[in-house]
């Protein structure tokens, strides 16, 4: 099912046409109307018209969050500020936050996108859709809002948090799809169970969208085991737009970006150099058909691959791979590089433990250490030490299989490491703090 | 010798290992006015499990549950030993072994009759156990 059936299984040669053009339309705007962006077209001597192939883009200087930082508050707008009809921002929780700016058609396109999203998981007009992203600055909530409300679904926008609430609520409205954050989604979840309620058999849940976290391949299935519903990965920054800018087909394998509203490339982040589909690298984003706030190679953070093949559903649009980690997420342990993602892989990968960890790090006279603490799951608690032992030793080699270094172990009672119901905090790192 | 044998629950708890959280744990029994008749401590590098003998087992599951605690009630055999030298080693260890089977642990109780010891056993397999003790 698509939503805009033309745009989404457009040719990819007429797809990158359009492209051309977009990215052409949108170089020469931000030159002209944001300084930023002229200055540092200037410096690297290039001007709007040197752009005459997509491969061209890489000739443009990237755009980083400090940038966003450094020229806060208005510093990336593109049209007079009485064109813009909303402003959001990041949740930022040192510094300045980013803000992001939206005129009218920039909502639509939004909007649109988001339909897109939920189209693709067959949401359509009678479905009731809980909305359980935070409402406010956050994007998630009402980027969620307005793409249901606009494919015509009846919207409860419960935000985030009072999970009892939000039980109470899919069961008795016969809500039939969710949208939240994965980590809230197994909050929910698991408080069902706290409550004796298994979600998965009493509720008409059939489809959750998932974002603004990683949601890893073991996490998705835990999600679905306990909810009941087909879950899938969205994806979507406020730098760029918000939600909607990647999204799930009913196939799960990858991630369809928005190609025609955005010109994808993955780069080495060493480097910065351009890399071929299948290697893994840093996103990199250029808004095609944004007004208020165009951005220019966008430098993600994000670590993710490109599918070389085409997808069974029809969409022509290319696939990218969960989010694998984040370039400022990566931890170096004794010189190796580390993803909380693959910690997370690793645990669900055992059985007897809870999805909830804490990650951390520590310097012992010089050497790394990584510690990895992980709640007992109840049911596999006896009276003797034995099995819990064999349970820590699993994890012990589950995590060095993954990661190629020793780590240590720390078995935790179920319900101690703390929930987020936002953006989960799982890794503390000590090793600086002597040095502050 | 045979020994008076009886199976009973007992409840164990699992425990981080943290400064105060066995004292967290002895609170909530005291609280409720919940007496232990047995304990032990059994301990790993991480974490501990408490094992103990209490009046209402199924009641002190649940005080310890609402208070969040790992906690789990199993069957484990209640053996009357006489209180002198060998005593432990004719009644129960004695019989076990002749019987091939392997003690994973045993405990003592806190109130016994005079003249006499309480201890509790546990072995994988309790009704051969039970057999064994019984027969002496
Ligand atoms: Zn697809």
């Amino acid at each position: 099912m698509y939503w805009n059936k033309e745009a989404e299984t457009m040719p990819r040669e007429k797809l990158e046409s359009v492209q051309l053009l977009r990215l052409q339309e949108t170089v020469k705007r931000a030159y002209q109307n944001v300084a930023f962006y002229r200055d540092a077209l200037d410096r690297r001597g290039i001007k709007p018209d040197d752009i005459r192939s997509l491969s061209d883009v890489s000739q443009l200087p990237f755009t980083t969050k400090q940038d966003f930082r450094d020229t806060y508050p208005f510093g990336l707008v593109a049209v007079p500020m009485n064109r813009v009809v909303r402003i959001h921002a990041s949740s930022g929780t040192t510094g300045k936050p980013v803000t992001a700016y939206y005129t009218q058609k920039d909502l639509d396109v939004w909007a649109e996108l988001m339909a897109r999203v939920m189209t693709a998981g067959e949401l359509r007009k009678g479905d009731i859709i809980q909305n359980a992203y935070g409402y406010g600055l956050f994007t998630g909530g009402l980027g969620a809002h307005d793409g249901a409300q606009l494919v015509g679904a009846a919207v409860v926008p419960s935000s985030v948090g009072n999970s009892r609430r939000q039980i109470l609520l899919i069961q008795d409205l016969g809500v039939t799809a969710l949208a939240c954050t994965p980590s809230y989604a197994l909050i929910i979840g698991e408080t069902g169970r706290e409550l004796g309620t298994d979600l998965a058999k009493t509720s008409k849940l059939r489809v959750g969208f998932f974002g603004a976290e990683p949601c890893s391949e073991p996490m998705r299935k835990e999600i679905e085991d306990c909810l009941g519903l087909k879950a899938l990965d969205i994806y979507g920054l406020t730098e760029i737009l918000g939600p909607g800018v990647a999204h799930e087909c009913m196939n799960q394998r990858g991630l369809h970006l928005a190609e025609d509203n955005f010109l994808v490339e993955v780069i080495d982040p060493e480097t910065g150099r351009s890399l071929p589909p299948g290697q893994k690298g840093e996103l990199v984003l250029t808004t095609l058909n944004k007004e208020a706030m165009p951005v220019l190679r966008y430098r993600t953070r994000d670590i993710v691959s490109l599918y070389p093949d085409t997808c069974p559903c029809g969409r022509t649009f290319v696939r990218m791979t969960k989010i694998t980690g984040r370039t400022d997420d990566m931890l170096i342990v004794r010189g190796v590089n580390v993803f909380p993602s693959q910690i997370e892989d690793a645990l669900l990968r055992v059985d007897g433990l809870e999805p909830h960890y804490q990650i951390v790090v520590d310097r012992d006279s010089h050497l790394d250490e990584l510690e990895v603490w992980v709640e007992v799951s109840e049911d596999i608690f006896t009276d003797e030490i034995a099995p819990l032992e064999t349970l820590e030793l699993k994890v012990r080699k589950e995590l060095e299989s993954v990661l190629g270094i020793w780590t240590r172990v720390r078995l935790v009672e179920p319900g101690t490491l703390e929930r987020s119901e936002g953006k989960a905090k799982r890794v503390i790192d000590r090793r600086d703090l002597g040095k502050r | 010798m045979a020994a008076p044998v009886s199976r009973i629950e007992q409840v164990s708890v699992f425990l981080e290992n943290r400064p105060g959280r066995l004292v967290e744990m002895l609170k909530v029994l005291e609280d409720r006015g919940i007496n232990i008749l047995a304990m032990s401590l059994a301990d790993a590098p991480d974490f501990g499990i408490v094992r103990m003998v209490l009046p209402d087992s199924r009641q002190g599951v649940e005080v310890l549950h609402e208070a969040g605690f790992t906690a789990r009630s199993t069957e484990v055999l209640k053996v009357e030993v006489p209180h002198r030298p060998g005593g432990l080693v004719d009644t129960v260890a004695l019989p076990l072994s002749r019987a091939g089977l392997n003690i994973e642990y045993i405990y003592a109780s806190v109130d016994p009759a005079p003249g006499q010891a309480v201890v509790v056993v546990k072995v994988r397999d309790l009704d051969a156990a039970e057999k064994a003790l019984a027969v002496g």
